[in-house]
Parts: C-alpha cells; sequence; structure tokens
C-alpha cells in the first residue's frame, strides 16, 4: 500500500514509522526539515520537505495514485484543504483528515470527510477513567457521513485494513 | 444586503471600509483581537474578535441571514473552511473566497465556492498582456550558428492560417520542419493546412528569420516586438 503522510509532528511521524515497518510504502511530508528529525535515523519511507496544502508538491511526492492519505498537521483547516485536495483532485480513495475541534470535526464528517478528533478522544478517555459512560463515535475514526460536496462519489465508509467498516 | 466579511488583514479593512461607505449592512470577523480592535477604533462595533471558520462564531454573527460570506484572510485554507461552513452549516446563497494558490481555484469551486478571486491569476494576466507571444522562439543553433532551429506558434492574425506550406513564400535555405497540434508531433506534408494553435519547427538561414516571422506570426506583430 502506498500512504501519504501530512504533517511530521508526533502524530505524523508516529503512523509513518508503523505503516513503512510494516512494509508499505510511505512518503511524509512536512513544511520544516526540522520536523523529520522526529523519525528514525533508519527510516525506510521518503520524508520531503514543502507544503502539504500544494498540490504541486503533493504531485511532486507522487500523491497522485497512493491508497492511504492522513492530513495532521497542527491546522485543522490546513488538514481539511489538504484532505479534500487529495480526495478531489488527485483521487485517494482513503483519507483522514485529524481536526482537532469537535464542532468543525463534526461538520466535515458530515459533509464526507473522515476525520479523527484528539480533543473528543481524550475528553472520553478521561470521562471513562471518571466512571461516565463512553460517547458514542468518541473514539477513532469518525466515518464520513454526508456526501462530499465535490459530488459524483459515495462517501468512503470502508478503512483500508479491509473488514474493519465503522 | 447583510454580508459578513472574514479575515481582517488589508484586504478586508478596505473592503469593509468600501461596503460601509456603500451603505451595506456587515460583520467583519478578524480573529486577532489586537487587530480587531484597532479596526473597530475606527470603522465602529461592526467588528468582532472571533475565529470565523468557527461554527458558532459564524452563527453569533448572523450567518443565517447573511446575503453574502466573504472570506479573504490570506490564507486559503481557512478561505475554503469559512465558505464550506458558510454554505452548507448556514445555507448563505452566496460565497467568496480569496484564494493566493491559483492552483486551489478549481477545487475551491468544485467544492461549492460560488465566487472565487485569485490576486495571483490577476497580476499574472496583467503581466502576461504585456509579453509578447507572437514570437519565434530559439530552440538549437546548427552547424556553428548558421543555421537556426526555431518554434513558430501559429496565433490570431498569423497570415498564415487556413494556407498550405505551398502558398507560404519562404527564402531559400528555410524550410518548414514539424508541425504540433494538439501536443503530436506530426510531418509537415504539401497538404497540411495550418490552423490557430499550431505550433511550426522550422529550420532556417539566420538572415531568413525576418521573412519566416512575417509569414508565419504576421507583420504587425514584428513591429511590435522590435
Amino acid at each position: 500500500m502506498r500512504a501519504i503522510i501530512v504533517g511530521c509532528g508526533r502524530v505524523g511521524a508516529g503512523i509513518a514509522e508503523r505503516l513503512a515497518r510494516s512494509g508499505h510504502e510511505v512518503t511524509v511530508i512536512d513544511i520544516s526539515t526540522e520536523a523529520f528529525t522526529r523519525l528514525e535515523s533508519d527510516f525506510p519511507g521518503s520524508a520531503i520537505r514543502g507544503d502539504g496544502t500544494d498540490e504541486a508538491v503533493l504531485r511532486r511526492a507522487g500523491a497522485a495514485g497512493a491508497d492511504l492519505f492522513y492530513a495532521l498537521t497542527e491546522g485543522d483547516n490546513r488538514n481539511i484543504l489538504a484532505t479534500q485536495l487529495a480526495y478531489e483532485t488527485l483521487g485517494i480513495p482513503n483519507v483522514v483528515a485529524k481536526i482537532n475541534d469537535p464542532v468543525r470535526a463534526e461538520a466535515y464528517t458530515t459533509l464526507g470527510l473522515a476525520t479523527i478528533c484528539r480533543t473528543r478522544m481524550l475528553v472520553d478517555a478521561l470521562a471513562v477513567h471518571a466512571g461516565l459512560p463512553s460517547e458514542a463515535g468518541s473514539q477513532g475514526i469518525s466515518q464520513a457521513t454526508g456526501q462530499h460536496p465535490g459530488g459524483d462519489h459515495p462517501p468512503r465508509a470502508v478503512s483500508p485494513a479491509a473488514g474493519t467498516e465503522a | 444586503m447583510y454580508i459578513i466579511v472574514v479575515g481582517g488583514g488589508k484586504v478586508g479593512y478596505y473592503l469593509t471600509k468600501e461596503l460601509l461607505a456603500a451603505g451595506h449592512e456587515l460583520v467583519l470577523l478578524e480573529k486577532d483581537p489586537r487587530r480587531a480592535r484597532q479596526i473597530a477604533d475606527e470603522v465602529g462595533s461592526i467588528v468582532l474578535a472571533r475565529d470565523g471558520c468557527e461554527g458558532k462564531h459564524l452563527a453569533e454573527a448572523g450567518a443565517n441571514r447573511a446575503a453574502i460570506v466573504a472570506a479573504v484572510t490570506g490564507d486559503d485554507e481557512d478561505n475554503l473552511v469559512v465558505c464550506q461552513m458558510a454554505k452548507h452549516h448556514f445555507d448563505v446563497p452566496r460565497t467568496i473566497a480569496r484564494v493566493n494558490n491559483p492552483k486551489n481555484e478549481e477545487l475551491f469551486r468544485h467544492l461549492g465556492v460560488d465566487d472565487i478571486i485569485s490576486p495571483t491569476r490577476m497580476i499574472l494576466g496583467a503581466i502576461e498582456q504585456d509579453i509578447p507571444v507572437h514570437e519565434l522562439l530559439h530552440l538549437a543553433q546548427l552547424e556553428g550558428g548558421e543555421l537556426e532551429v526555431l518554434e513558430a506558434q501559429i496565433a490570431a492574425g498569423s497570415p498564415a492560417i487556413g494556407r498550405r506550406p505551398g502558398d507560404i513564400t519562404l527564402p531559400d535555405g528555410c524550410s518548414l520542419f514539424v508541425l504540433i497540434r494538439d501536443e503530436v508531433a506530426q510531418p509537415i506534408r504539401p497538404e497540411t493546412v495550418f490552423q490557430l494553435g499550431d505550433k511550426v519547427i522550422a529550420i532556417t538561414r539566420t538572415d531568413c528569420e525576418v521573412e519566416l516571422h512575417r509569414e508565419l506570426i504576421g507583420e504587425s506583430a514584428v513591429l511590435e516586438a522590435s
């Protein structure tokens, strides 16, 4: 599987390492080369410096034709733009945007994007720890519920690991 | 008409002032409180120190009754999110986004933004108008500079349009070599008819360049270019 990861923070570097060491072809993109120090020195994938919301940069990174695209920068809106570029313009079938603002995350799942919201996950984990019931949909990836405004294709509900449909 | 402007940079600031002067009802959302206060001091309490990317702030600003939401921040991603939220959560009839990267225009349009304003594209257009495109492009020199390989683009106004190679008078030592049409190279045959948009690759003696220019590109362009 070919995976593109935008944002080489702790999360981006972590998932890039895991995927690359499981034999997948991984390219990680970040605007700062400094960020790549989070990767192990023997990281078996590629690291490209550039703006992951720029179509030209994504194409240069070989994103067209990739199977998986995760936008994991610290900017919710940058992740939203990058995933929509990946999905609509580059035709990558599986995209996930990290959106830390729960309201925006919710809004974009209804707009047809799969999202992951750190805030909701942490709040829910702590609530459970404090003895409260877990809120539905607060764990893991929220799959797209609505039709993407780009139209003509249905929301993708299947994760690349076959059978783990949400 | 009720208008929401998001982004209080230079564009948002002057836009707000012009719209107010034209008598429109509007609110400006600027997330930096200092900048918001600075503008509010001048234009009054229509400035909210809020992030227009957040749904609840758009709701607070009355997005559900806005006729237009104009997202004019310096960041394309923010402008996209503002317009998408306005369109899909508040049914705003008309959304306008400022786009800095011209490559984003098509995506934004595809995602439902109604109007896309690209300053980059506009300036590019103004510059390109001034660059003479009706020129012969020098591709290579042969025989120590005696011969040249040139490309001529058959543009509007070219005397070659609708003519065959035999109808074009060229000096000795000048030959039309290959035609590129729709990105496909093909040999130039006696029955070939030149069309608008064709590119012609020619080999010529250096001193025949002016005649070649006149036949393929046109007289007026020669004057313009010189």
